[in-house]
């Protein structure tokens, strides 16, 4: 019994260590800026998790081994070492204190920065409404400001671009939402921040972009601010990763990264 | 003692819980008289609804949050052809005899189609069966939004069957909507009779089978309000009831309040 | 309760009889104030309810894995949930918000803490019962009042709700937000505020009887680890669970009596304008986690006390640093509170308060390693006896490993952006909670069988059951993790409706065909429990060899004199002693 245990015990160690190292389940292609930081700061913790992970199976397996039951052999009396618990959990403190703080550098770029390296000045402003079970996007237009929405407004029947109150339930009255655009794929130029503020209509939603990086949680009652920078063209999906309703799983829009230019063309052909 | 008490709070706990649950009971309502049989000299209602003014710009309405819905989709609110207004539902308001009218056992059919809803209007009597059919590839969901009869959210997913279901009460016109596309509009109008028409792509509608009388009828467009108007009905002959409706109204922005008050008997 | 036959009529005599007969049963073994007999009652709610949220499960898995499949013969027992054989995925959403409610509060918060606390623990300390007798009952009664209620939800015109068992508002807040978030939601905040209740007063039990009806001898650092953990358990329960009262009563308010303690001003769902205002979704995520966190440690704690326990018996070695697990099991309990918003960092709280929640919950780790080291310790140099309860107990220590690890990842806030709300925190708490956490209950219920009921477990067939289950559950949730990497959302219905999710379908049909078999592998164990209930071979007062009062056959159940204590809790191996174990009342 305790040979095949001890067997199966390091079989398993192997094999799910095996997998997470084996190339294809890594995480997914990214395209962002910030996303290295966080793909590396996953990487160091994934290794820190395999050593914690492969030593204890190992000393597990090795201990079912070696000290079964022998006939009439006592086992030895030791009830504890002080100071063998406290090497162990002085070196376990400072590896997971260590991580949460180097942890914390990558966080607090994303989310609380206000200095530079990341620059908002330029960025492209998006107010993302999602609503079960759909994302709304919606562009200030050239003048730079959101007009002023009711929710007692919203008209979901009608959602062609340029349709007002729309969705969104843009009121007409306010002129600054008259060159608003609102669309449901987010289009954004490439190496350029953009700024999205979250709102949700009814429910909590989560803006989930896998290839961004990116998740945050859109909460009724709130604008939640958060940024990101794509670095590459091409058409990612967006889900939503937070329980809303019957359809939360079909819950797809898509994110747009185009040249400056075509991202100027679109904005102009659209914003008419 | 303390546990023949026990058994007591028990079951009262357990009793008033499930009274809770249980406590939405769908009522339907009473009849009003005795049944009513046609007696062979009916006559009908038959008319053309007219639109004058501009009739307002096509809107494309953009389905890409599923990728499943194919081909176009224009906003179907306010269709006109050649002046003639469709989707305008008419259905006698007042002057029917005090009775009873028997349930048709035949089902209405809503079919949901390239991600709209066909028909954009429609009439059932109370108790009469509604058919959902989901023609597309994709998942859809049936929700009415009615005040008075029970209201149901269904998904109804692709290549799944018929839904079957049945409004109860007579009610005023409420709107239907799908939780997946939320730019899919219907309404439905819950009647005690079966007189009530809508309005097809040449603006015309017909009501059948009604007995001679003085009659009131409603036109009731999603957009632009009610009209009444008074008809008298001969034995065995088409009464005529023409509406307009006017598009230079300005078009109203969409709100949650946007149904116009409808009464049914 | 008796009911005094004081006639010589015979009918009313053999009346009075039979109406004794009952009396006495209900009052013996149905209204019963022994804490065994509570203990036993739990334990079989606790398994009922785990039958039934593992079947539950695996509805959900059929699901995930032929989406597009159709079960006509699952259509005529469920004949909300299917339409033309086609499982619709608002059936898929309340399977998962019961499957997790059911697991969670009736089979986990039950069986280690209840059911066995109930009773060991005046066994294990030498008393004769517990502290308030009544009490245990009511808490009992209203547990199973609040499962049944619970199971109602699943009867209602909209079926059980489908927010999941965290409920967050205002998904849980507006009922037409979902079919099921109207009956069914308020009957599932029905249940769940009288479970708190009953979980309440029965914390309350276990925090007095073990303050002070400990027998001659037994002083604290003479308990069994397994009370250490009850004791423990019972403290943070008596703190977290009003907490998820009050918010299961505001939550009632809000849905019932337009209060808006949860809901923001200009929500419009369905395209209804809901009135009120002035709430906020998050006031309930702080609530339910402030909750919800110590609810793991709930969990697991007294599981770690179990195994602590059941390793020392069976590796014939005292506890590896008795103290330090004592330490561990306290700080684990206290430090528990400190850190729910680890479950929040996206929620669209302040991110510097995620900072400091992130900073202790990977603080929290090390007490965990530490009573890993010292598990790994004990079985250093021991001389194992591989029996079933040993083999689970091995079992959960690498479960506990390969679910706690995780945690590393789970805990870092930019990490959590890239993993929160996917299959890898489902990976994550089913590894700790949903397999180490039932392998603990597994090694309790192997081990005490016998001094329950008399006769001892199959061996053969819990071998059986533990190879099946171990293997098994590794090919379940490791999948989970992979999952999660590759950024898959949980709580999903299916996924048919984007591109990346769809290279992950196979894996989908794997984990699904594992989860059969280890479910089916679970009969083995209902069928052994049974079957030994029976046929099991009679065991002696001490079949394991093992120190504790429990075992000692002179229970102070039994009238007679309380037990005295003289030694420690594990003294195995005791070199000079004439046996390898010494008996806590041996002089």
């Amino acid at each position: 019994m305790s040979r095949p245990l001890a067997i199966i015990i390091w079989s398993i160690a192997i094999i799910t260590a095996g997998l997470f190292a084996w190339p294809k389940w890594r995480l997914p292609e990214s395209v962002s800026a910030h996303s290295a930081a966080i793909d590396h700061q996953f990487k160091i913790t994934l290794i820190v998790i395999g050593v914690g992970f492969t030593l204890t199976h190992a000393a597990l397996g090795y201990a079912v081994w070696r000290y079964r039951a022998k006939n009439g052999e006592r086992a030895s009396n030791s009830s504890g070492n002080a100071r063998v618990e406290i090497i162990l959990a002085a070196i376990t403190g400072l590896t997971f204190i260590a991580l949460a703080i180097t942890g914390q550098r990558v966080w607090a770029r994303l989310q609380l920065n206000q200095a530079p390296p990341i620059s908002l000045v330029d960025a492209v402003r998006v107010e993302v409404v999602a609503q079960q079970f759909a994302w709304n996007f919606r562009y200030p237009g050239a003048d730079g400001k959101f007009g002023r929405t009711d929710p007692r407004l919203y008209n979901d029947a009608d959602n062609s671009i340029g349709a007002r109150p729309g969705p969104l339930g843009i009121d007409s009255t306010d002129p600054a939402g008259k060159d608003d655009v609102v669309t449901t794929t987010l289009v954004a130029p490439v190496n350029r921040p953009i700024s999205l503020t979250l709102r949700s209509k009814d429910v909590i939603h989560d803006f989930y972009v896998p290839a961004l990086r990116l998740k945050q949680d859109a909460v009724p009652g709130m604008k939640i601010n958060i940024h990101f920078t794509a670095t590459r063209e091409g058409r990612y999906e967006i889900a939503c990763a937070e329980l809303c309703g019957k359809f939360h799983h079909q819950m797809r829009a898509y994110l747009d990264v185009k040249s400056p230019r075509d991202y100027e063309e679109w904005l102009k052909k659209n914003g008419k | 003692m303390f546990s023949k008490l026990s058994v007591i709070a028990f079951s009262l706990l357990l009793f008033s819980v499930f009274g809770y649950g249980c406590r939405k009971q769908e009522e339907t309502s009473a009849p009003i008289g005795p049944l009513w049989k046609p007696s062979g000299n009916e006559g009908n209602i038959t008319g053309v609804i007219n639109f004058t003014g501009a009739v307002p710009a096509p809107s494309k309405l953009d389905m890409s949050s599923d990728s499943k819905c194919e081909g176009e989709n224009f906003l179907d609110d306010v269709v006109v052809k050649n002046g003639k207004l469709q989707n305008v539902f008419v259905f006698v308001k007042s002057g029917l005899p005090q009775a009873a009218f028997e349930t048709p056992a035949d089902a209405v059919t809503l079919d949901q189609n390239g991600c709209k809803y066909v028909p954009r209007v429609l009439g059932v009597q109370a108790g009469q069966p509604l058919k959902i059919v989901n023609s597309d590839q994709t998942n859809h969901n049936i929700h009415p939004l009615p005040q008075v009869n029970r209201e149901f959210d269904d998904s109804q997913l692709a290549g799944q069957g018929p839904i079957i279901r049945k409004f109860r009460r007579p009610e005023a016109i409420f709107r239907v909507k799908c939780n997946q596309h939320s730019w899919m509009r219907a309404h439905i109008a819950v009647l005690a009779h079966p007189f009530f028409a809508t309005s097809d792509s040449n603006g015309a509608f017909t009501i059948k089978g009604l007995p001679p009388g003085e009659y009131e009828i409603e036109a009731w467009h999603e957009k632009y309000g009610a009209k009444t108007a008074k008809v008298k009905v001969a034995e065995k002959a088409d009464a005529k009831a023409d509406f307009t409706f006017d598009g230079s109204v300005a078009y109203r922005p969409g709100s949650l309040k946007l149904q116009p008050a409808m009464m049914t008997p | 309760m008796t009911i005094k036959a004081q006639t010589t009529k015979p009918f009313t005599f053999i009346a009075n009889c039979i109406a004794n007969r009952i009396a006495n049963c209900i009052g013996r073994y149905v209204f019963s104030r022994d804490h065994r007999i509570i203990g036993l009652q739990y334990f079989f709610l606790a398994l009922t309810a785990a039958l039934v949220g593992s079947a539950m499960s695996l509805l959900m898995r059929l699901r995930l894995a032929w989406p597009r499949s159709r079960w006509p013969w699952l259509e005529t027992i469920f004949p909300g949930g299917f339409q033309d054989g086609l499982m619709k995925p608002e059936f898929y959403l309340a399977m998962v918000t019961m499957h997790g409610t059911i697991m969670i509060f009736m089979v986990l918060s039950v069986a280690p803490q209840s059911a066995f606390g109930n009773y060991f623990l005046p066994i294990q300390l030498g008393a004769r019962e517990m502290v308030f007798p009544r009490l245990n009952m009511i808490s009992f009664w209203l547990t199973l009042a609040s499962f049944v209620v619970l199971m109602s939800a699943l009867f209602t015109a909209g079926g059980a709700p489908i927010g999941g068992w965290t409920f967050y508002p205002p998904l849980s807040a507006v009922a037409s937000a979902g079919p099921g978030q109207d009956s069914g939601a308020d009957l599932w905040l029905i249940s769940v505020g009288i479970f708190c209740l009953a979980s309440f007063l029965g914390s309350i039990n276990f925090i007095v009887t073990t303050l002070t009806r400990r027998t001659k001898g037994m002083s604290l650092a003479r308990m069994p680890l397994t009370c250490w953990g009850w004791f423990t358990t019972a403290c943070v329960s008596l703190l977290a669970f009003p907490v998820l009262f009050i918010a299961c009563l505001l939550l009632f308010l809000d849905r019932n009596y337009g209060m808006s303690f949860f809901k923001p001003a200009g929500l419009v769902v369905s395209e209804r304008f809901i009135e009120g205002g002035g709430g906020s979704p998050l006031l309930w995520q702080h609530l339910f986690w402030f909750f919800g966190h110590p609810e793991v440690y709930l969990v697991i704690i007294p599981v770690m006390g179990v195994i602590s326990h059941v390793m020392a018996t069976f590796a014939r070695k005292p506890v590896f640093g008795y103290r330090t697990m004592v330490v561990a099991i306290v700080a684990i309990g206290a430090l528990g509170f400190l850190i729910w918003g680890h479950h929040m960092f996206v929620s669209g709280m302040n991110p510097r308060i995620g900072v400091a929640f992130s900073v202790l919950t990977l603080v929290i780790g090390v007490p965990s390693a530490v009573k890993t080291f010292n598990w790994l310790g004990t079985l250093w140099g021991a001389r194992i006896r591989y029996a079933t309860p040993m083999l689970f107990a091995i079992g959960f220590v690498s479960l506990f490993v390969s679910g706690g690890v995780t945690g590393l990842a789970l805990g870092q806030t930019a990490l959590d952006m890239v993993f929160h709300d996917t299959y890898f925190v489902t990976g994550h708490f089913h590894l700790i909670m949903g397999v180490a956490a039932v392998f603990g209950i597994f090694a309790a219920t192997y081990y005490w069988f016998p001094k329950i009921f008399g006769r001892k477990m199959n061996e053969a067939m819990g071998k059986t059951h533990f190879w099946l289950t171990f293997v098994g559950v590794y090919a379940i949730f490791v999948p989970f993790h992979l999952l999660g990497v590759a950024g898959h959302p949980r709580r999903y219905a299916d996924t048919l409706w984007f591109e990346f999710l769809k290279p992950l379908e196979p894996l989908h049909v794997l984990i699904t065909i594992a989860a059969f078999v280890t479910v089916a592998a679970q009969l083995i164990f209902v069928a052994n429990f049974l079957w030994s209930l029976w046929k099991g071979a009679r065991a002696g007062d001490n079949p394991w060899e093992a120190t504790t009062l429990e075992w000692t056959g002179e229970a102070s159940n039994v009238a007679g004199l309380p037990p005295v204590v003289y030694r420690g809790p594990y003294e195995y191996s005791t070199p000079g002693a004439a046996k390898d174990y010494s008996m806590q009342t041996e002089m």
